[in-house]
């Protein structure tokens, strides 16, 4: 009886109080972050998580990695593929086979991996700064916006390690294709 | 590798100074010391106690002290069953969530009790807000903390003299209010802060820039997140775990999360040696579980950053090492040291798909949790490491025809026995279930890759089930009542086992009459007796398992390509 009157208090502590407390903290200190780093684009709408990748298959836009599950953020996660898996091996050579056609001149040695490599939640909402520049010119010839002025929002978006140490440098694909279609707009008008 | 080196001697170094102060304030809660906090802390425990009407001053022999364990745990398994099994008609359920099944729900509840945290389902589809935070948040704290009242009940059996090794409502209760809350929540705001959710909405549709509709999950995420690595527990919110942005989105909240569930267990030696009263010998074990840590986190390195041997001789990048399964933010190095982590803490989360590792770095998480004991999980990967100290004396004695003794105590027939009970269950709960899953189609057909890796996925899911690990092979598909009813009995003897019997030998040492120390007693706290140790933990952690690696991961390595 003890027992039982113990472990429902550490029920009650653990699994209610404390979450319930840390979710209304969390909103009064960091509303925007606690509720997903959702961003808006001019009128208000939302336009996506600023740290949730997602799908983009145009040629005016920079591409993100393989996603087995599409960007579908309902969900995560991937195949799992082992690195003898015959599959794997072969839907990266047909990644690849797909960049090189939008790169001519390249070779299979010069795509960047992580660009037809499966990121392990299938939700990764960066990619290196090479891949990024890989698909300057494909971008470049669908945008009509110039491969210099590609390259400079390239690097204006390249995020370095985090305190010059840790991780590894990336580009955040959502916002950088963002600001493209901003220069895009202006270009038009 | 430069730029590894610095990030991995970074965390090293941070760990360092956190486990020092912490070991400290952990001797001290455990040791119910006065301490300056009381004020602030007893004021809430007293209140616990009152509404328990337990009377946490009484001591309690090594088998009470069990019987109060199994019993919180048992109660707190059937309120976990109840709450998944009929969580679709509860309340915080935005999402629409279904009952859970019967055998994914026996899997569930055991999983995160013995702080495995193995996972048969995806959090976004498969669990309500309510079992998110009621159900495994909460077991996230009472499971750890049962761990490391294990550990403090241990320490005490084999430091102190008399029948009794402590209470185990006091040492329950101390560490959660003392211990793991305080943590939790000051962990929860950085995470937070740093782009983790901490929301009971639902979840939210966006329209991309391709005018698509993409709708994202999310919830109370960093209150689990914190715990989830504190208490080495391990299983995410969503289904990709730490890898999935919302779980960890910078390469900062990745060395928080290191930080997080690597400081308890190296805190323990620390700990332990000022108990003890021999800071020393905390130091030589301390020192003996990172040797072994740091030979293991340079192979995974190593393995990973050459890029996977398939690919690189098909003409691929490999400047980038082995991407498939990664995350671009975290690269090779803060995967390839989280991975070593969460398996040597035997906590289980991972950042990158551990199924996707080449076959030599997917071996590192697969031999730190046959170890289980590099550091190890909360408490009890402290405890095994002492058996191995225990049984590294036994034999060390036996060789030079001395009586083999610890901390003044003789070890004897008893405890030699329990330690043998404690040290085979491991091994016989892994290769047992193992075989049997090769001859049952039930088993046979989860696999996911053909071929040796086939081979160590199902040794890897056994494995992390007896370590209370729970990262995966995760290709495998194991949401079956197959798996979900053999990795549930194979987690419970995983736990309880080894507890039970480790226990018993504290019982019985601190039964014992101390015997004076003279110039023929081999000591426990120089660094002889660190190689020892070592090689006790190599020997017969590598020996044992050292047939079924090499038709798993390493026939894998020579045949790639």
């Amino acid at each position: 009886m003890k027992a039982i009157r113990i472990s429902l208090l550490m029920v009650v502590i653990c699994g209610l109080v404390y979450p319930l407390l840390m979710t209304g903290l969390s909103q009064l200190l960091f509303p925007y972050q606690a509720q997903g780093s959702i961003m808006k684009d001019s009128k208000g709408k939302a336009l996506g998580s600023e740290i949730i990748g997602q799908k983009f298959t145009s040629d005016r836009y920079f591409h993100g990695r393989v996603s087995s599950i599409d960007y579908d953020a309902s969900g995560s996660g991937s195949e799992n593929y082992a690195p003898s898996n015959k599959q794997m091996i072969e839907r990266t050579e047909k990644e690849a086979t797909k960049r090189l056609k939008e790169n001519p001149g390249a070779t299979k040695g010069d795509v960047p991996l992580d660009l037809i490599t499966n990121s392990g939640s299938g939700l990764d909402p960066q990619i290196s700064p090479e891949a990024a520049r890989f698909q300057i010119p494909r971008v470049a010839r669908a945008t009509k916006v110039s491969e210099e002025k590609l390259s400079s929002l390239v690097s204006f978006y390249t995020e370095k390690k985090e305190l010059g140490v840790f991780g590894e440098p990336r580009v955040n694909v959502l916002k950088l294709n963002q600001a493209l279609d901003a220069i895009v707009q202006k270009n038009k008008g | 590798m430069g730029s590894a080196l610095i990030q991995y001697t970074v965390i090293i170094i941070l760990l360092i100074l956190i486990a020092i102060p912490l070991g400290r304030y952990i001797a001290s809660i455990f040791s119910n010391e006065n301490h300056r906090t009381d004020r602030f802390f007893l004021p809430m425990e007293k209140v616990i106690f009152r509404l328990s009407g337990i009377d946490n001053r009484l001591e309690m022999t090594w088998w009470e002290y069990v019987k109060a364990l199994l019993l919180v745990n048992g109660i707190l398994l059937g309120f976990a069953y109840l709450i998944l099994r009929f969580q679709g008609g509860l309340p915080l359920n935005p999402n629409g969530i279904t009952n859970m099944d019967p055998t994914s729900v026996f899997n569930t509840a055991i999983s995160f009790m013995t702080n495995t945290d193995l996972q048969h389902y995806s959090g976004e589809s498969g669990l309500s807000n309510l079992s998110q935070i009621i159900v495994i948040t909460m077991m996230m704290f009472t499971s750890s903390v049962t761990g490391l009242s294990v550990a403090m009940a241990f320490i005490r059996g084999i430091t102190r003299k008399g029948k009794t090794i402590g209470n185990f409502f006091q040492d329950f209760v101390r560490g959660h209010i003392r211990l793991m809350l305080p943590l939790a929540i000051l962990l929860t705001l950085m995470l937070v802060a740093a782009g983790v959710p901490q929301t009971l909405d639902a979840n939210t549709t966006v329209q991309t820039l391709e005018g698509a509709k993409q709708v994202i999950a999310r919830g109370p995420v960093a209150s689990l997140e914190s715990i989830k690595h504190l208490g080495t527990n391990g299983g995410g919110f969503f289904g990709a775990n730490s890898a999935h942005p919302f779980e960890n989105p910078t390469a900062l909240t990745n060395i928080l999360e290191i930080l997080a569930m690597w400081s308890i267990p190296a805190a323990m030696p620390i700990a332990y040696g000022r108990i003890a009263k021999n800071p020393k010998q905390g130091w030589v074990i301390f020192g003996g579980m990172m040797a072994i840590f740091l030979m293991m986190l340079l192979t995974v390195h190593l393995a990973e950053s050459a890029g996977n041997p398939a690919l690189v001789e098909r003409g691929f990048d490999s400047s980038q090492g082995s991407m498939e399964g990664k995350e671009t933010r975290f690269g090779i190095s803060m995967s390839a040291i989280f991975t070593a982590v969460t398996t040597a803490a035997t906590t289980g989360t991972v950042n990158n798909m551990h199924d996707t590792l080449t076959p030599i770095g997917g071996m590192v998480p697969l031999m730190l949790m046959m170890f289980n004991t590099v550091f190890g999980g909360e408490g009890v990967g402290f405890v095994n490491m002492m058996m191995y100290a225990l049984l590294g004396v036994f034999i060390a004695g036996l060789m030079v025809g001395r009586t083999p003794e610890f901390l003044g105590k003789k070890i004897e027939s008893r405890e030699m026995k329990f330690i043998v009970l404690a040290l085979l269950s491991h091994p016989l709960a892994i290769l047992i279930p193992t075989a049997i899953a090769f001859l049952t189609p039930l088993g046979m057909g989860a696999i996911s890759n053909e071929g040796f890796h086939g081979i160590t996925q199902v040794l890897y899911e056994f494995t992390s089930s007896s370590a209370n690990n729970g990262s995966g092979f995760e290709g495998l598909g194991d949401a079956t009542p197959f798996w979900n009813i053999s990795t549930g009995v194979v987690m419970l003897i995983g736990r309880y086992i080894s507890i039970i019997a480790l226990l018993a030998v504290a019982g019985s040492l601190a039964n014992k009459q101390p015997v004076p120390e003279t110039i023929g007693t081999l000591r426990t706290d120089n660094a002889t007796f660190g190689v020892v140790l070592t090689g006790t933990v190599l020997l017969i952690g590598a020996l044992t398992f050292l047939p079924v690696l090499v038709l798993g991961p390493i026939a894998e390595f020579l045949s790639i390509g």
